[in-house]
């Protein structure tokens, strides 16, 4: 042996547990230390508000002001990759959520959130997505005020999962819903269809060429509040998400027991997400949107609600596409350019490319 | 830049072709688009609305899906459920149901199924995947032959061992010559499909066309293409002419693409083959030259012989024959719909059934 191969021993050498990783391991889900570093440092640092401040085990929610009632909604998030153009999974989870309270007339005021970990996955990607997380509270006007984190062992989930859960408060005398879509209402669409689900499917790789797409990801409860705050009698609003702005319209037109008939060269659609679709053998129709609203209101009423979302920032390409027909049917037809008409049906399943 | 494909969607040039059709046309006339995107096209513009009554369009068998083999399917299944394979495939395979399964449902009991936009995708799994047998599930017509034998001469040429390919390409003029020569035929004039002849010309039709005295007009898939290819079809009938004519020149030559028809019958010769709903049909087939053989991932597998199962209600095979439309089936749209398909023609967006189900029922 020679010297050189005989450590110096300069100072204590019981091994030490390595402090910072980089990434997500088991004990970051113990409950011990490292949870509270990881809370504090990527989740506390970040969405630090008085509520979540108190640091108990559940908060106190504030009381709804007079006239007003309790909205609930809860959504879990999962995409695949975790970033895309427009938007990544800490977007989406607030403005998803967000947005499903602000559907039914209500402003979202907070949100609960759980944060499944993958063990393995990397804490910089994370403090990317909480940052994005936090903006878009900013954004949307709404706190997190209670939260939670789990780790997964590797390959027991898929790098991050975020579940949460949005409170908001609505005028009691609002009937917003899916059935209340009546003959004589007009449909409005609030801006381009397709975008988010494109975005997504190219930042899967399997495109092979760029579209150039973003996702549309935005909280909508500000165009919402627009809206109300005019005092127009709004009958329904729904955010066409999974399924897109067909599937979304026939499940309207099976709530309310009418038809609903949509002129297709009115529904705007961004040209490269028009020339992807064709190209791919898709149908924007039934692309997923994270930030558009379907808006159905008496006919009457159409200019006014026209001018407030063109006024109003995700409302600026906002288009009147169709109308609410008398009938018990519940079908939404599609009249196209060149006179003749078609039914609109939901999704069957997974939308699949075609061959040739 | 303009798009250069708003005039060929021009709704009032499109009806112009149209009224031409219902001027000129004296007598009931039935004709086939042979391809499902131009059935698919004619659904959802609504061009059959548009049509006279005396024009019937039957919809023709150029759903590569529709008519992939059961056989095929099962094998593909097999295959794919092998944990030491990653199968590729074209995303409409997904959702055809084999006798009991479907790839989504292998897929969800832990088969790596994995859809590809292009053949070449499967050899950079190959690559990065060393250790797993990568199967591509070689469907289509003459449109995605091509694709497929250059991604085998790549893998050829780099000596990728780990892939391979379930041959199920099928061509074209040989189910026309099926449909033509059956004694129930009510096919009085055909679209060819545009896409196909951009590959292969349109040369091989000229012998079909003579010996059958049918006008074959190749068509395109636009709005105001499928009009045109209508009209100069109608306008042979009516004049008692059987031409194979061009409504497509804008990519279609008599003699197509030949550096693509040179790499298939590089890589391809003509096989008979099982059509889903049709049976055999001789030499309809693309299968492995000898010198290519290796890359056929039958014999890499054992496979079991299971029995075939169709279900009864499905009329698929006279749906794709042009026998019957799909409207005529017991099944359609109660017991079969896209989402629970009992046929192939249900699941594919090519398919006429998934077409029909889509864009054409009737209100109610």
């Amino acid at each position: 042996m020679t010297q050189s191969n005989i450590p110096a021993l300069e100072g204590p050498c019981c091994p030490l547990p390595i402090a910072d990783r980089g990434q997500i391991v088991l004990g970051h889900g113990s409950g011990g230390q490292m949870t509270h570093d990881l809370v504090r440092d990527v989740f506390q640092s970040r969405l630090a508000n008085p509520i979540l401040n108190t640091a108990n085990d559940a908060a106190y929610l504030v009381d709804a002001p007079p006239g007003k009632r309790l909205v609930v909604s809860t959504d879990a998030h999962i995409v695949s990759p975790l970033f895309f153009a427009g938007g990544d999974i800490g977007r989406l989870a607030v403005c998803g959520t967000v947005n499903d309270v602000a559907m039914l007339g209500a402003d979202p005021r907070f949100l609960t959130a759980t944060f499944i970990l993958e063990e393995g996955f990397s804490i910089q990607e994370l403090e990317l997505i909480v940052d994005s997380f936090a903006e878009a509270c900013l954004e949307a006007g709404v706190e997190l005020i209670a939260a939670d984190t789990k780790v997964t062992e590797k390959g027991k989930s898929d790098k991050l999962f975020i579940s949460t859960t949005g409170f908001g408060w609505a005028d009691s005398q609002l009937q917003i819903g899916g059935e209340q879509a009546k003959p004589g209402d007009v449909v409005i669409i609030s801006g381009p269809v397709g975008n988010h689900g494109i975005a997504v499917a190219e930042a899967r790789g399997n495109f092979g060429f760029s579209s150039q797409v973003r996702s549309d990801i935005a909280p909508l409860n500000h165009l919402v509040k627009a809206l109300l705050d005019a005092g127009l009698d709004v009958h329904v609003l729904r955010d066409p998400t999974r399924g897109g702005l067909a599937t979304t319209l026939v499940e309207i037109a099976r709530q309310s027991q009418v038809n609903i008939q949509l002129e297709e060269e009115n529904i705007p659609i961004d040209k490269p997400v028009r020339k992807t679709c064709e190209l791919l053998g898709l149908d924007p129709l039934y692309m997923a949107n994270e930030g558009k609203l379907i808006l159905i209101l008496p006919g009457d009423q159409t200019e006014e609600a026209l001018h407030l979302m063109h006024i109003t920032r995700y409302g600026e390409a906002a288009k009147v596409i169709g109308q609410v027909l008398e009938s018990s049917k519940g079908q939404v037809w599609l009249q196209t350019p060149f006179g003749t008409t078609r039914v609109l049906e939901m999704l069957a399943g997974e939308m699949l490319p075609r061959i040739c | 830049m303009t798009d250069p494909t708003a005039n060929l969607r021009d709704a009032s040039l499109t009806k112009s072709i149209l009224a031409e059709v219902r001027r000129i046309t004296t007598q009931p006339w039935n004709i086939m688009e042979i391809c499902g995107g131009q059935t698919h096209a004619i659904m959802q513009y609504g061009l059959d609305q548009l049509l006279p009554p005396e024009i019937t369009l039957i919809h023709g068998p150029g759903c590569p899906v529709c008519v992939t083999s059961l056989q095929a399917i099962e094998q593909g299944l097999q295959i794919a459920s092998r944990p030491d394979v990653i199968f590729t495939t074209f995303g409409d395979m997904l959702r055809v149901p084999g006798n009991q399964a479907d790839l989504f449902t292998a897929r969800s009991q832990g088969a790596d199924v994995r859809v590809v936009y292009s053949p070449l995708d499967s050899l950079k799994i190959a690559n990065a995947n060393p250790d797993k047998q990568v199967v591509f599930f070689a469907i289509g017509f003459e449109t995605t032959a091509p694709t497929i034998a250059s991604t085998i001469l790549t893998a050829s040429r780099n000596g990728v061992n780990n892939f391979s390919i379930l041959p199920a390409n099928v061509l074209v003029p040989p189910a026309m010559h099926a449909i033509l020569s059956n004694p129930t035929n009510r096919v009085q004039g055909f679209l060819a499909a545009g896409h196909v002849c951009a590959v292969m010309g349109y040369h091989e039709y000229l012998p079909i066309a003579e010996q059958y005295q049918i006008p074959i007009v190749v068509t395109g898939f636009e709005p105001v293409d499928l009009a045109t290819g209508i009209l100069m079809a109608v306008q042979q009938l009516e004049a008692g002419q059987h031409e194979v004519t061009n409504a497509y020149p804008r990519f279609v030559t008599r003699e197509g693409n030949q550096v693509a028809q040179k790499i298939i019958s590089q890589v391809f010769e003509p096989v008979d083959r099982q059509w889903r709903g049709i049976g055999t049909i001789p030499l309809s087939g693309l299968g492995l030259r000898p010198e290519y053989a290796s890359f056929n991932g039958l014999p890499r597998f054992e496979l079991d012989q299971t029995p075939l199962y169709e279900s009864p209600l499905c009329i698929a095979g006279k749906v794709l024959s042009g026998i019957a439309k799909p409207l005529d089936c017991p099944a359609f749209s109660t017991e079969c719909t896209p989402a629970h398909p009992l046929g192939a023609p249900m699941v594919s967006s090519e398919g006429a059934c998934a077409a029909y189900y889509r864009y054409h029922r009737i209100p109610g």
